[in-house]
């Protein structure tokens, strides 16, 4: 039954307010169908909770951050009686042994004596703090969704916000995380950007624990894994400098800017045998510094890739890998996207760089040995992080997809040899478990809004700290499943890695097969031609050899369409 | 006063006593077997725990009292018996 009232208006009019007023006129009247009622259940009266506030479906709420300071507090005895003056010795010896002769105080002590007498013997006679199946193995855990905790965020307390660059946990009690903060884009720097680098007490995220005041802005900072007290930083003008926490937020000592690098040092790692450190920056060259002696390098490395030691060919380093289990080789990952390994105990410069590795379109952001298997390492660079074998130089063994945003960072779980971390330009991080699945992360996390450019897990692996364009540093901590060590897991991922290795291998011995095909065919070809090896005109054989096999597999294949549709006419004649 | 000292004596031989501490209704320490410095500190912390303690039993129930407050944390335990003049404070280790 359709209702419908007709009315006009004129189009001056449209718009205007409504103007509704009384009338006596009814257009429809419906009355209520009692036949309906059969289709309805009275409900059952039942207790609803109500409340008188506002609905809200999903609200979120943030206080205030409070600053809190620790301060301490000077207890001075108080209570004496006036006659009795609190320092000497004497006076209150006499006070108190007065009141030991009082009898009441002899009552009380007494009475007090015996209930604290039942509690001892209490205490004595059975431990009622006693944990009770402490020894009983933990339950297997199910498949629990895996998840990060978001447990503090540091920011940059300055006005002009600049990017944390490198992160270095404490060594030894991880309650500290040193940042190193600076501005990587080129000549972007505002004037009055400050250069100070923070280390944070992680308990504390209101105000750092100790300011780094460098010349220069430091790209990267590490911790001497030996003595939790010395930093050494890398700086943006390419000094190398070097603190010590005890002695104050200024350098120790810099190393002489005639000697130094000429672009940003991009990393810097500590030489576990000799307290040696060195750098890498991205004008190709990579120093051994002494920190006793900071005005000369104790050693140079041009990463020139005809090994000729030429600066102008050099490739510029970003990152750098050195395993203590491997002390003689380090590995280099390059702007232009090749991985270098180089030897430390080579002879002449032209040894140092053994091989190389390429397959990345970018500049290579992070370059990790898996501390379980050093044999495979991480590299991330572009929009993929890649898994390598060392003895695969073609490619890589294992690859993720091409993400949308490219990734800045990536690192191995110090716990878990199948657990790495990435992290992207869209602020997102990434946990990958190579166990549970290859081809997504296992987590993915999106920790802030602008880009992330360093992640660093701390050595237990329960904790990791990524930083953010805009100075902000959070740290996560993880779920037991992504850090604790599962039964069989190294023997899994020693398979898998193995796996992939053969597979590489396999595909580069066919590859090399297929090679050697081509150029024995074409050497063949131009044999049988009777030419000889100028490259044109067998360029041009192979053009036209091109040419006609196009041809011929167009007019195969339109001859099998006319075929086809001669087919189709006699069915359908049929 | 021998009674007192043989009192305290029984307490301290006990197993794991670390010490007994003897405060005034004012915070004086009037008896400790610890150094001054600890006891300063223990007597002025749980004078005021206790007062606390004690505003807190009497206020969920005006007719109930304080008789007992045992303090149990890491590494020991700390049994505080308060009296309306004295208290009697003493630290056990009862797992040693």
């Amino acid at each position: 039954m359709e209702i419908m009232y007709v009315y006009t208006k004129k189009c001056c009019e449209f718009g205007h307010p409504c103007n509704f007023s009384e009338s006596a006129v009814l257009h429809v009247d419906i009355p209520p169908n009692p036949s309906l009622e059969a289709n309805f259940i009275e409900e059952d009266l039942c207790i609803v909770g109500t409340q008188c506030s506002q609905k809200m479906s999903e609200h979120e709420v943030n206080t205030n951050s409070m600053e809190s300071v620790s301060q301490g507090i000077n207890h001075v005895e108080g209570g004496w009686p006036k006659s009795v003056n609190a320092e000497n010795l004497d006076v209150t010896n006499r006070y108190k042994k007065k009141v030991e002769k009082d009898e009441h105080y002899q009552n009380s002590i007494q009475h007090l004596a015996s209930l604290i007498d039942h509690c001892i013997k209490q205490n004595n006679a059975t431990d009622i703090y006693q944990e009770y199946f402490e020894d009983e193995e933990v339950v297997e855990e199910t498949e629990e969704q895996q998840t990060a905790k978001f447990i503090n965020v540091f920011r940059d307390p300055n006005k002009v916000k600049r990017t944390a660059t490198c992160l270095s946990w404490h060594p030894n009690s991880n309650h500290k995380l040193a940042v190193a903060y600076s501005c990587l884009e080129f000549q972007r720097a505002p004037k009055d950007m400050s250069f100070d680098s923070y280390i944070w007490d992680i308990e504390n995220p209101c105000k750092p624990e100790m300011t780094l005041k460098p010349v220069s802005p430091l790209v990267c900072l590490e911790y001497n894994p030996k003595d939790s007290h010395i930093l050494v930083g890398g700086s943006y003008n390419g000094q190398i400098v070097y603190w010590d926490t005890r002695s104050g937020s200024h350098p120790v000592e810099m190393s002489a800017i005639e000697h130094s690098h000429r672009n940003p040092v991009y990393k810097v790692i500590w030489l576990h045998s000799t307290g040696d450190t060195f750098s890498a920056s991205t004008d190709g060259q990579v120093l051994w510094w002494d920190i006793r002696k900071m005005s000369e390098p104790i050693d140079r490395l041009v990463l020139d890739p005809n090994k000729k030691g030429n600066l102008e060919d050099a490739l510029g380093a970003i990152s750098m890998d050195f395993e203590t289990t491997m002390p003689t080789k380090f590995m280099v990952g390059t702007e232009q996207g090749l991985v270098v390994t180089c030897n430390l105990k080579a002879q002449t410069p032209a040894d140092k760089i053994a091989c190389t590795y390429s397959s990345h379109h970018g500049p290579i952001y992070a370059l990790q040995r898996n501390p379980f298997y050093p044999k495979c390492f991480l590299t991330v660079a572009d929009w993929t992080a890649r898994i390598w074998s060392e003895d695969i130089k073609g490619s890589s063994i294992m690859s993720t997809k091409y993400h949308k945003s490219s990734l800045l960072d990536g690192c191995w779980s110090p716990v878990r040899p199948s657990v790495f971390f990435t992290v992207k330009m869209d602020g997102t991080l990434d946990a990958w478990d190579l166990l549970l699945k290859q081809k997504n992360p296992t987590l993915s996390l999106k920790v802030c809004y602008e880009a992330l450019y360093s992640i660093r897990v701390q050595d237990k692996g329960r904790f990791l700290g990524c930083g953010s364009r805009l100075g902000t540093v959070t740290m996560l901590e993880m779920t037991p499943g992504l850090c604790t060590l599962q039964r069989n897991e190294k023997g899994l991922v020693s398979e898998l890695f193995e796996r992939e290795t053969k597979r590489g291998k396999i595909l580069e011995s066919k590859q090399r097969e297929m090679f050697l095909k081509e150029r024995s065919l074409s050497e063949q070809s131009k044999e049988v031609g009777g030419k000889l090896g100028d490259e044109e005109e067998s360029e041009e054989e192979l053009l036209a050899l091109a040419e006609r096999e196009f041809f011929e597999i167009v007019e195969s294949c339109k001859g099998k369409d006319e075929e086809n549709k001669r087919e189709k006419v006699e069915d359908r004649g049929c | 006063m021998a009674k007192v000292e043989e009192t305290l004596k029984r307490i301290q031989s006990q197993k794991g006593v670390q010490g007994i501490i003897i405060v005034n209704a004012e915070g004086i320490p009037i008896k400790s077997t610890l150094d001054n410095s600890s006891t300063v500190q223990y007597a002025a912390h749980i004078q005021q725990l206790l007062m606390k303690a004690r505003s807190m039993v009497r206020e969920v129930d005006p007719q109930n009292d304080l008789t007992f407050l045992r303090v149990r944390s890491k590494k020991n335990e700390i049994m505080i018996a308060p009296d309306k003049d004295y208290f009697l404070i003493v630290i056990q280790n009862p797992t040693e």
